[in-house]
């Protein structure tokens, strides 16, 4: 069976895994301008919709549900994301979020997203 | 190595799969068990039990002499093929095959906008263009057209249409298939063929005349298995001057009766022209806080009557039912209109009018903003609320499937639907969340389609107790004269069952066509209650 289980525990495993990389090896690089310019392209072409700002976006109301006031709602402006977290959500889906393919989002194009939406995230625990 | 495509040796696939990749290019012929699983139905109702229909590669061709290519490997090898476009029919597949062990044929990368026409009003795309790109190309060139959308920003105008999508604008362009106009099709076999006046070489009417001269033959591609749609044309409607809304709502329960007679004919003549919205404002909105007064009324024995629904709307000010209309047009052609639809609906006793908001065309970011986007044009992705976490929503879903019933144009219809969905939820147990008065969800012209959403859940008790719910209700349905239009895979067959005249003489014919064009039964195994002969008999 391919992947069963997938966005149930395995999925669950999975972040727990990305989040103890977080800090080490994911954060190592700094991307270049231009790779970020190319994530933020990405993030506009198959982001934005579902998590940006403004009214009727399901990933923003989701997040804002689940975090409150304790993290921003809208992706753009989170600090604490690694770029293996974001990786996972693109290809494993969460929730209503579906898979995305390399046919839609690349590779390449995916480590420019996720090097666009970690921009912000401090290596904390780096150490 | 993900599984084997059914009746093939692990030899014949992988020489199969090498000859895709001389074809396509290695990058682009999937076959490790993680690119694979990117071809998973995101919402499938077998989530993570055996059952779940998986892919066993997946090809991903960036023109139509590809496209023919890989047909013809298919062929030699009988390799099972299921083209996608943007793969992004979710609830009623999303990117993965009926069969499991097919190759996904995956066109995302065909995505040329070929042609926009602003004089003519059409455009021809490639299958893997999305309606967010096509609004982009528009929007750049500043072209005048309006964008018919369904919900799913992120869909295919081609897919969409093949699968028999709706939209919002007029009602002719709100039918996608019915407003295509020409295609291009890759047969089984990888001849390709072009409908209409594509077949005459130094035309320039492939856009614009749909039927060329003997059979139509467009209807054979949708929802079947006989082609692979490479080019699709498409009408637009012309960028209106203006947009306007506004809302009528009544105060009986019979009064659904006449406002469905009003509706249909001011729509059938032109007086208004975009998708109208029934709604039971008696209820409140889906995110009005519970009132203990309704609740009292509705959770007597046997539910509430229509006469105490009635009083109790009476001593709120609430409509039972109300009705959105919608026009496109010069601003004070489609006021004169709104006029005259108040003066038709005005003959029922007691119906009131609200202004909805209006603008002019090209709206600002602002307007745009505070509209319904799709139907002003501006594809979105605001329906994914449904499930998604929120306020109201502590548990959010893994996904939906949609059971999609066609409803007659009457009032009538409608309440008779009603009872039967109500009943049929009860009797069965299948969570159709609707609320107490389900109402038409999207609107041809000429018929209505309620669409009930299903959540996916985690765990596979309740999948599997949904699933047989499932096709229970379309039985039952059925024997009602409500039959669906559009379904996943898991109940394709269910659905085609109930389309039984003649001892299912329309089955038959298909799958005679289907012998004739696609003797090896290689594409697309199952799509639609077509099977291919050898699996045919294996079902029966």
């Amino acid at each position: 069976m391919i992947g069963s289980g997938l966005i149930g525990t395995s999925m669950q495993g999975a972040l727990s895994v990305c989040l103890l990389a977080f800090g080490s090896a994911a954060l190592a690089q700094t991307p270049s301008d231009a790779q970020l310019k190319k994530g933020q392209e990405v993030y506009q072409n198959w982001c934005w919709n579902c998590h940006g700002s403004g009214a009727g976006k399901p990933g923003t109301e989701a997040l804002r549900a689940k975090y409150k006031d304790a993290r921003p709602a809208d992706l753009e402006q989170r600090t604490d994301l690694a770029p293996v977290v974001i990786k996972t959500f693109v290809r494993k889906g969460v929730s209503i979020m579906p898979i995305f393919r390399k046919t839609e989002i690349s590779d390449a194009e995916l480590d420019a997203l996720a090097a666009y939406l970690a921009r912000n995230t401090k290596a904390k625990s780096a150490n | 190595m993900p599984k084997l495509p059914p009746g093939l040796s692990s030899q014949d696939f992988q020489e199969a799969i090498r000859q895709f990749e001389g074809a396509v290019g290695k990058q682009w012929v999937f076959t490790s068990d993680e690119d694979v699983a990117l071809y998973r139905d995101s919402y499938s109702v077998f989530l993570g039990e055996p059952e779940e229909i998986v892919a066993s590669a997946a090809v991903a061709p960036d023109t139509v002499e590809q496209v023919q290519k890989v047909m013809k490997i298919a062929n030699t090898f009988k390799v099972p093929m299921f083209p996608i476009s943007t793969g992004k029919n979710l609830g009623y597949g999303g990117s993965a095959p009926n069969l499991s062990g097919s190759v996904v044929l995956d066109l995302k990368r065909m995505n040329r906008v070929l042609e926009v026409d602003d004089k003519r009003h059409f455009a021809l795309v490639e299958p893997g263009v999305s309606y967010f790109d096509l609004y982009r190309y528009v929007h750049e060139r500043g072209l005048k057209v309006l964008l018919d959308l369904p919900d799913p920003g992120w869909g295919s105008p081609v897919g969409n249409s093949l699968d028999h999508g709706v939209g919002y604008s007029t009602g002719e362009m709100r039918d996608h298939f019915g407003s295509h106009c020409g295609m291009e099709v890759v047969l089984p076999n990888g001849e390709l063929i072009r409908t209409g006046m594509g077949a005459a070489p130094n035309t320039n009417t492939w856009q614009d005349y749909r039927y060329g001269a003997g059979p139509y033959v467009d209807g054979m591609f949708s929802q079947s298995n006989f082609g692979v749609v490479t080019k699709m044309g498409f009408w637009l409607n012309p960028l209106p001057d203006a947009y306007l809304s506004g809302t009528v709502t009544v105060p009986k329960h019979q009064d659904m009766i006449p406002l469905v007679d009003i509706l249909n004919y001011l729509e059938n003549s032109g007086i208004t022209n975009g998708m109208p919205q029934l709604g039971s404002p008696i209820y409140g909105g889906p995110f009005a806080p519970p009132d203990p007064e309704l609740s009292a009324v509705m959770s007597k024995p046997g539910g509430a009557t229509p006469a105490e629904l009635e009083a109790y709307g009476a001593r709120k000010g609430r409509g039972y039912w109300s009705c959105g209309l919608q026009f496109y047009g010069p601003e004070k052609v489609i006021a004169a209109q709104w006029e005259h639809a108040r003066e038709k609906f005005s003959s029922i006793p007691g119906a009131k009018f609200e202004n909805g908001p209006s603008y002019k065309f090209p709206l600002t970011p602002e307007q745009i903003e505070k509209s319904h986007k799709v139907t002003v044009g501006v594809p979105d992705l605001s329906i994914f609320m449904i499930g998604a976490r929120s306020p109201f929503n502590a548990n959010p879903s893994h996904g939906h499937v949609w059971f999609s019933p066609i409803v007659p144009r009457t009032g009538q219809a409608i309440l008779d639907a009603q009872k039967v969905f109500t009943d049929a939820s009860r009797e069965t147990g299948l969570p159709l969340l609707n609320g107490p008065a389900p109402l038409p969800a999207t609107y041809y012209k000429r018929a209505f389609i309620f669409i009930f959403g299903i959540m996916v859940s985690t765990d596979p008790a309740v999948n599997k107790k949904n699933r047989e719910a499932f096709r229970n209700v379309i039985k039952i349905a059925a024997e009602k004269g409500f039959v669906e239009y559009r379904t996943p895979p898991a109940f394709q067959d269910d659905v085609v069952a109930t389309y039984s005249f003649n001892n299912h003489s329309l089955l038959r014919f298909h799958e005679t066509i289907k012998d004739a064009i696609d003797p090896n039964g290689i594409l697309a195994a199952g799509r639609y209650g077509i099977w291919p002969k050898a699996m045919r008999a294996r079902k029966a």
